[in-house]
């Protein structure tokens, strides 16, 4: 569905230039949901920007839902979706009527257009505000109809650029369900985040975004494992004799023993865990407690750029 | 033209809901009509003053249809239809022509409105005339929404409008005939294609269509009309906005 090779982006202002984006190589496969997270300004939206035919990437080429972006953009156009970071209905626009206009852009006949923009409004409760003016939504209503917007002419493709940005917990579950249920029909889609919860719930494989590079790839899981391995962490009367089974555990690192109690990462760790407990038995060693931690995606972003995504995306 | 139709549609459902805007862009030109065209004198006057407001609606009415535009940038509202289907050049045409009609309405309403004043001049005429309004709007408009696109801020915009508008207009000579000033005024308002383009509506609605004005000021709007529509159409496809 979208095949990028060296993607990039210089911004020229007032005689410094910035290189938001700086050849990002992006293959997604059809019926995937890929989400692009990274803290802000990594460059997802303009890398987002691009592929959907926005900007001109300085470098670089991609074949986006099997058109040539450089070559035939409104192709591209025609077969994708597209719900920006920001809102996209016009503030003196009624909301029906904007979502309807969308949908003749998008070359529906107006019966048609009426009758797809009505089933969408059903089915993300839009309903009740068809005939107010876009501009005096609330957020989450907005977004509903940014989304509505976005998939009126049922793109095989669709782009999401931070989907939930704003939503209350209970509106951004909501949302997730909305996104799960289009990836379940088929729908493939790619979307930015800086949520690390949201990217690890919704997406089937991750691509981590910063300063404009990808520093990692993989689903959450792969990723997690991958990176930092998990932390396992048992408590026991003789640390000692149990850290040294445990340093003989292949992959075990970061081995450390506080009190009577010894943690240790490695990766799959719920897969070494039978052979541990089995081996230290053997060894007469008794346990109190026995924890797995799995990584969070905030532990991978720090491993690969030393720095916590958490502490940028919550500022 | 389906695309430029669709977004004609969509750029007019707000005038539609509220038609008043028509007759606010009348009041300018209308208070000219009320409290300045009775101080130029003669009956003659009228003749000569009411075709020349058409040229001020369409500098002080038109030329701020670019506000439009900028909620619409600021919303995200243009980049969302940039992304569908819809021709490029449409979201411009659809726009332009939305001003194009408004200015036709309200320039119709302003010419009954200077019968009552003893305003006088045949249908056919005035429709000339009015061939004369639409080139106006398509050039004045499609470079206010250009402008607005390149400038994206009302505070950026304001300025620029306000700066090269009043200067226009008074260089065109629709208040009082430029040939009544000193020299270098006149040569100055020569200069300005509106000023041609007056002339040419003013020899129009009198039925001079043999006057050499005519070809002038034709060529003018024409000119202008077609420089307005290569700056904005090139402007809006460009892939970066
Ligand atoms: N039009 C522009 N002109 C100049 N610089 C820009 C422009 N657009 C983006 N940038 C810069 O490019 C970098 C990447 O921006 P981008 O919007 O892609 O980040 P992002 O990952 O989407 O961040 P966020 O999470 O805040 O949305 C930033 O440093 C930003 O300032
Ligand atoms: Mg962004």
């Amino acid at each position: 569905m979208i095949k990028a090779r060296g993607l990039a982006r210089q911004f020229r202002t007032r005689g410094h230039t910035v290189d938001a984006v700086q050849g990002v190589d992006i293959d997604v496969e059809p019926g995937e949901l890929v989400g692009f997270l990274g803290p802000n300004g990594a460059g997802k939206s303009t890398t987002l920007r691009m592929l959907t035919t926005l900007l001109r990437p300085t470098a670089g080429e991609a074949v986006v839902a099997g058109r040539d972006l450089l070559a035939d953009p409104a192709g591209v156009r025609e077969r994708i979706g597209y719900v920006a970071q920001g809102h996209g209905a016009g503030t003196e626009q009624k909301v029906f009527q904007e979502a309807e206009s969308q949908a003749r852009f998008y070359g529906l006949s107006p019966a048609d257009a009426r009758r797809r923009t009505g089933e969408l409004f059903a089915r993300f409760e839009l309903d009740e505000v068809a005939d107010r003016l876009a501009g005096r939504l609330s957020g989450g209503q907005q977004r509903r109809l940014d989304i509505v917007m976005g998939i009126l002419h049922e793109p095989k493709l669709l782009f999401l650029d931070e989907p939930s940005t704003g939503l209350d917990p209970q509106s951004r579950s909501n949302l997730w369900e909305h996104i799960r249920a289009l990836g379940r029909s088929g729908t493939t889609i790619f979307l930015t985040t800086h949520y690390l919860d949201e990217a690890d719930a919704l997406c089937d494989r991750i691509l981590v975004i910063d300063h404009g590079k990808i520093v990692a790839e993989g689903s959450p899981d792969a990723l997690k494992s991958q990176v930092s391995g998990d932390l396992v962490q048992f408590e026991t009367d003789t640390p000692a004799v149990a850290a040294e089974i445990a340093a003989k555990i292949e992959g075990a690192q970061e081995l450390r023993t506080d009190g009577n109690t010894v943690r240790f990462r490695v990766p799959r760790g719920d897969t070494q865990l039978p052979g541990l407990l089995r081996a230290l038995d053997h060894a007469d060693v008794s346990l109190m407690s026995v924890q797995v931690h799995r990584p969070t995606l905030d532990d991978v972003f720090l491993t690969m750029t030393g720095r916590s995504l958490r502490e940028e995306s919550y500022a | 033209m389906r695309d430029t139709w669709l977004v004609l549609q969509r750029t007019a459902r707000p005038t539609l809901r509220n038609p008043v805007v028509i007759v606010f862009g009348l009041m300018q030109p209308l208070l000219f009509l009320l409290l300045f065209g009775p101080l130029l004198g003669g009956s003659g006057s009228w003749q000569w003053f009411v075709p020349g407001l058409i040229i001020q609606m369409g500098l002080f009415g038109t030329a701020y249809a670019g506000f439009g535009l900028i909620p619409e940038i600021r919303s995200g509202a243009l980049e969302r239809m940039r992304v569908t289907p819809v021709s490029r050049v449409a979201l411009l045409t659809g726009r332009v022509l939305h001003d194009v009609v408004m200015l036709i309405v309200q320039c119709v309403l302003l010419l009954a409105v200077s019968t009552a004043f003893g305003f006088r001049a045949s249908i056919g005429h005035v429709l000339a005339g009015l061939v004369f309004a639409v080139l106006i709007g398509v050039s004045v408009g499609s470079v206010s929404y250009t402008l607005a696109l390149k400038l994206k801020h009302e505070y950026a915009f304001a300025p620029v409008l306000s700066s090269t508008v009043m200067p226009l207009m008074l260089l065109s000579g629709v208040l009082l005939p430029m040939n009544q000033g000193p020299h270098w005024l006149y040569v100055l308002s020569r200069i300005n294609p509106f000023s041609h383009v007056a002339d040419g509506v003013r020899a129009v609605i009198a039925g001079n269509f043999g006057s050499s004005s005519v070809l002038t000021g034709g060529i003018a709007a024409v000119a202008l009309a077609a420089i307005g529509l290569v700056w904005g159409t090139r402007s809006f496809v460009r892939a970066n906005a």
